[in-house]
């Protein structure tokens, strides 16, 4: 038995390929959704990809979390299902109420592209567990609205409760409040990441396979092993 | 928004009966002789409608008017044997090649210069916007795209206005259809201010047997135009902008028109890729066609004339954005993000659904019909009744005049051999670094971060690399390589043996990745072709490349012509931008350009460096001189050495390779390490010129890093095949340095600093 895992597919998603990539690498079933569906497919988790949803018109993600499937995203989260947002999806969870503050645009102004550190700070969220703590990986970031902003209470929040689930290191690329680079729900369960996990998943095509650990975590989130058992973990670089 | 009344239109019957009615040709671009033509073709003046046609078809950038009686020249220079792998070529929107398994690849460059001086951001983006369609009506995925990037001096105000827009525009456009940008160029040149060239290069994929051609045949098949509504934006843009003059006056209503360059919507084309691709998939489409340049007077025409019959168009149909547009307007629109397709009857249904599933606009406006006529009424009117074949293929063909310009020999007579050239380990030091941090040879860093070059997961090598590759086949592994590679200033010297360099270098680009090179595609980019010794230049490059295709046995798929870059009298670097394509079964056996991948490697150079400075960039940056002969080419050489290099791939014997190419040796050494972050040390030839070694720009050399345990058996094979090698060091990964013993010893970070440091310097 293995996970389903949901891959959506807004108009002007780019990135879902990539992201059912991840989730077959790591052994669980990529299950597709489109934009208008009006059922989850029976998934364990979901995640929300990169791109530019609807064009990013409007602002980005504003447009996208009103589709249908973000009415179901929403609720199953609410309920803990794990979803993952990545790049335009981490916009599209903040714009949905699902994580806290906003992403806006780079510091530098430029669309940036480049393989970014990031240290692990969080192990205990869906789809961390994987990670030793404080591990440095190195994934591709590519986003021109990156930049993560809260207030300072929200921030205080986060900072407090471990929230924090990722961090860059070796340079702030975007101006990213604290070099947050991706936060959590307070359970857990919902995570959003500015960079690209999916796009590290193997030497080939990417600088480093560091990024499949997030979907190896979730896997072990759905299938109950608990986290640090080691149960079914492989090592993952740090 | 009110509805306005139809346009009361120039209808075939109003021709007719105003045979004298005064038309403005000379505005819309055609000459005296152009226009008569017409009106014996028609026997009757054109109507409004059908002037607007010819006008845009018959501009240079559609009708190839100047260029065509030398284009022939590829043609007659591709043996069958050549042909062999090419299921499509010249003619059709891209040409296309049989890769092996099953794939066929589709590639081909265009350019977009003359609107990315008007407006940076929108030239550039639309320019990426319509070969990316060009690509998709092969009924191919897009799968990346390259870009050749001139501007004018890297100091200049007026390039710190162009190169931020256009980079913008390419990566904006580009990033947000989901294609990743894996190469191109970047270079400065004094000639190219007030001129810059974008060339935008993409290539895709598809199974053999889902090749689609532009072509409406079967009589009573439908025509489905989809994608975006028709608005005022880009009208005359070909005959405007292409031609003769930026100040065109806008000829015909006198009313007010948006700006000749387009606005293009990533997001729609986005949308656009996947609705087409579904419409293959479930086999909807018979014959399709992008509407680019000339729009829907192209389409239309093009379709028809392809065809087997003729064809009926509703205007009237055409969904607009704009309100009050004219048929002729409506006909030259340059609106961005649209295709039409030439649908079965049966399939209309099922072709609106899926175009309904990605809200995609969809309208029937016209028909195949019986006989040969294009006829296109505009409320139950006649406004345009002509032979498709006369608008699309059959326009005015220019033998221009041809002369050796003046300046020729004492260009050539000028050669820089006197110029003065460091000796001293010091001078040499200051020279590596001076040519490393020069804008032309400094790190393209700071425009390809700019782009997006991981999405759709299979580029397998990117920027800085010599060579995009992707990967096409995930099972297999079997992928493509892609490199464009063009130098004005050997093109200035020699027109024939520039274009050579610029495809021996684009070859061994490819070459270097460990893929087999087996296509071309050419963006050739020059002055006026009014001007006898620009279209020497021109004749002299065509020649040069099709010999040169013939030479190596690989064919020229397909391309673009860019005449009039010049400002006044002043021509651009005869530039022909030549992109050439290589296959490579499995992308897991590619060859990274960095040092250091393996403990204990060997560098070798293979090739022979001779005393070649004509063109060169040290000649350039150090003594702003241009002139003597370029580097010789050796075509035979490539072809031996690109062997050498895929066989090294194949059996492992490979860690790293890099070409040489603009500041020869030691920009070679210099990008080699600091890619790889790996320190190196370097011996050379004690009875050679260290100036000389280092700087100079022959051609088909490579620099490569072998395992020292495959060094006897790679050696052996180059001795065995005659290719000539010489061991200029090892890999040093523990010194973080690169020392070039008897010269200087260079820190990475000392050299990193000067070669990334000169973009953000100049554009931040």
């Amino acid at each position: 038995m293995t996970a389903r895992i949901g891959v959506i597919t807004f108009p002007g998603t780019l990135d879902d390929v990539d992201a059912a990539r991840a989730v077959r690498r790591a052994d669980a079933e990529a299950v597709p959704l489109w934009h208008g569906d009006a059922d989850l497919r029976g998934v364990d988790a979901v995640v929300v990809p990169g791109g530019f949803s609807y064009g990013d018109y409007l602002r980005a993600g504003a447009i996208a979390r009103f589709a249908p499937v973000m009415g179901l995203v929403i609720e199953a989260a609410g309920k803990g299902m794990p979803v993952l947002g990545i790049c335009n999806g981490f916009q599209i969870l903040c714009e949905a109420g699902l994580l806290p503050g906003a992403l806006v645009r780079n510091s530098g102004l430029h669309f940036v592209c480049r393989d970014q550190w990031l240290r692990v700070e969080n192990t205990s969220s869906a789809w961390t567990t994987r990670y030793e703590p404080g591990a440095e990986i190195l994934v591709p970031l590519k986003s021109g609205e990156g930049g993560y902003m809260a207030d300072r209470s929200t921030l205080a929040e986060l900072e407090g409760e471990g929230r924090v689930v990722m961090r860059y290191v070796g340079g702030n690329p975007n101006g990213s409040l604290n070099d947050i680079a991706g936060v959590t729900d307070a359970r857990g369960r919902v995570v959003g990441l500015m960079p690209h996990p999916e796009h590290a998943i193997d030497g080939l095509t990417g600088p480093t396979d560091d990024g499949l650990g997030m979907f190896l975590s979730v896997l072990d989130t759905i299938l109950g092993a608990a986290p640090g058992t080691g149960a079914t973990a492989t090592e993952v670089p740090a | 928004m009110t509805t306005t009344a139809p346009h009361p239109a120039d209808t075939v019957e109003q021709a007719l009966a105003t045979p004298e009615h005064p038309q403005p040709y000379r505005e819309l671009g055609l000459k005296d002789d152009e226009y008569q033509r017409i009106r014996e073709i028609l026997g009757r003046r054109p109507t409004e409608a059908e002037l607007a046609m010819y006008s845009v078809m018959w501009s240079e950038h559609c009708s190839y008017k100047s260029s065509k009686v030398h284009l022939r020249y590829f043609g007659e220079t591709t043996t069958d044997e050549m042909r062999a792998r090419m299921l499509a070529g010249i003619g059709e929107n891209a040409g296309v090649v049989d890769i092996g398994d099953g794939w066929a690849v589709t590639f081909k460059a265009e350019s977009h210069n003359h609107p990315s001086y008007v407006e940076p951001y929108q030239g550039a983006a639309t320019g990426v916007g319509g070969i990316v369609r060009d690509i998709l009506a092969m009924g191919a995925r897009p799968l990346a795209v390259l870009d050749s990037l001139r501007f004018g001096p890297a100091d200049a105000p007026d390039t710190r206005r162009v190169l931020p827009g256009v980079v913008a525009g390419v990566g904006g456009y580009g990033n947000c259809l989901g294609l990743p940008n894996v190469g191109g160029e970047v270079v400065f040149d004094p000639t190219y201010a007030g001129n810059p060239l974008v060339n935008a290069l993409c290539v895709g994929a598809m199974r053999v047997e889902d090749l689609h051609l532009a072509h409406a045949s079967g009589v009573g098949n439908k025509i489905i135009l989809f994608g975006a509504r028709t608005g005022l934006d880009g009208i005359g843009g070909v005959s405007v902008l292409a031609s003769d003059t930026f100040a065109g006056e806008e000829g015909g209503t006198g009313r007010k028109k948006l700006p000749s360059v387009q606005v293009g919507d990533p997001f729609t084309e986005k949308v656009l890729i996947e609705c087409c691709l579904e419409l293959f998939g479930q086999g909807l489409v018979v014959g399709i066609q992008d509407l680019g340049g000339a729009g829907l007077a192209c389409a239309t025409s093009e379709l028809a004339s392809a065809g087997d019959g003729g064809m009926r168009v509703w205007l009237d149909r055409v969904p607009l954005r704009a309100t009050g547009m004219t048929p002729a307007e409506i006909l030259s629109s340059e609106s961005q993000e649209r295709m039409c397709a030439v649908v079965r009857p049966a399939d209309v249904a099922a072709f609106l659904a899926v175009c309904a599933k990605w809200d995609v606009t969809a309208t029937e406006i016209g028909e195949v019909t019986e006989g040969d006529r294009l006829v296109i009424t505009w409320h139950d009117q006649v406004v345009v009744d002509v032979p498709p074949r006369t608008v699309a293929h059959e326009g005015p063909v220019y033998h221009r005049p041809i002369s050796r310009p003046a300046d020729q020999d004492a260009l050539l007579a000028n050669g820089p051999e006197t110029l003065p050239r460091p000796s001293t380990p010091d001078e040499l030091r200051d020279t590596l670094l001076r040519l490393v941090a020069s804008p032309n040879l400094a790190s393209r860093r700071w425009v390809t971060q700019q782009y997006d070059r991981y999405v759709r997961g299979g580029t397998v090598l990117a920027q800085p690399a010599d060579t995009g590759m992707i990967r096409i086949d995930e099972e297999t592994g079997r992928g493509v390589a892609l490199a464009t590679d063009a130098n004005g200033r050997y093109c200035r010297l020699d027109p024939y043996t520039g274009a050579q360099l610029a495809l021996a270098e684009a070859y061994r680009n490819v070459a270097v990745s460990g893929a087999t090179p087996v296509a071309v595609t050419d963006c050739l980019n020059f002055g006026s072709p009014e001007d006898p010794g620009v279209m020497w230049q021109f004749e002299q490059a065509v020649r040069g490349l099709a010999d040169g295709c013939r030479e190596l046995g690989i064919p020229v798929t397909g391309g673009n012509v860019s005449f009039y870059n010049q400002t006044g009298d002043t021509a651009i670097l005869p530039t022909p931008v030549v992109g050439v394509l290589g296959v490579i079964d499995d992308v897991r056996r590619r060859i990274p350009m960095g040092i250091g991948a393996e403990a204990g490697e060997t560098l070798l150079l293979l090739g022979e460096t001779r005393d070649e400075f004509g063109g060169s960039e040290w000649a350039h940056v150090v003594h702003n001189h241009l002139g003597g002969q370029p580097p010789r080419v050796d075509l035979a050489r490539e072809k031996l050495l690109a062997e050498v290099l895929v066989a090294g791939s194949r059996d492992g014997m490979v860690s790293a390779a890099h070409d040489l190419s603009e500041g020869g040796l030691a920009q070679a050494l210099v990008e080699s390490a600091l890619v790889g972050e790996t320190g190196a040390r370097i011996v050379l030839d004690p009875d050679a010129d260290p100036f000389v070694q280092l700087f100079a720009e022959s051609a088909g050399r490579v620099l490569v890093a072998v395992p020292r345990t495959e060094e006897p058996r790679f050696t052996d094979m180059c001795t065995a095949r005659g290719l000539p090698w010489r061991k200029i060091g090892v890999v040093d990964p523990a010194s973080r340095a690169l020392e070039i013993q008897g010269v200087a010893t260079f820190g990475l970070d000392e050299l990193r600093e000067a070669w990334e440091g000169t973009l953000p310097a100049l554009f931040d």
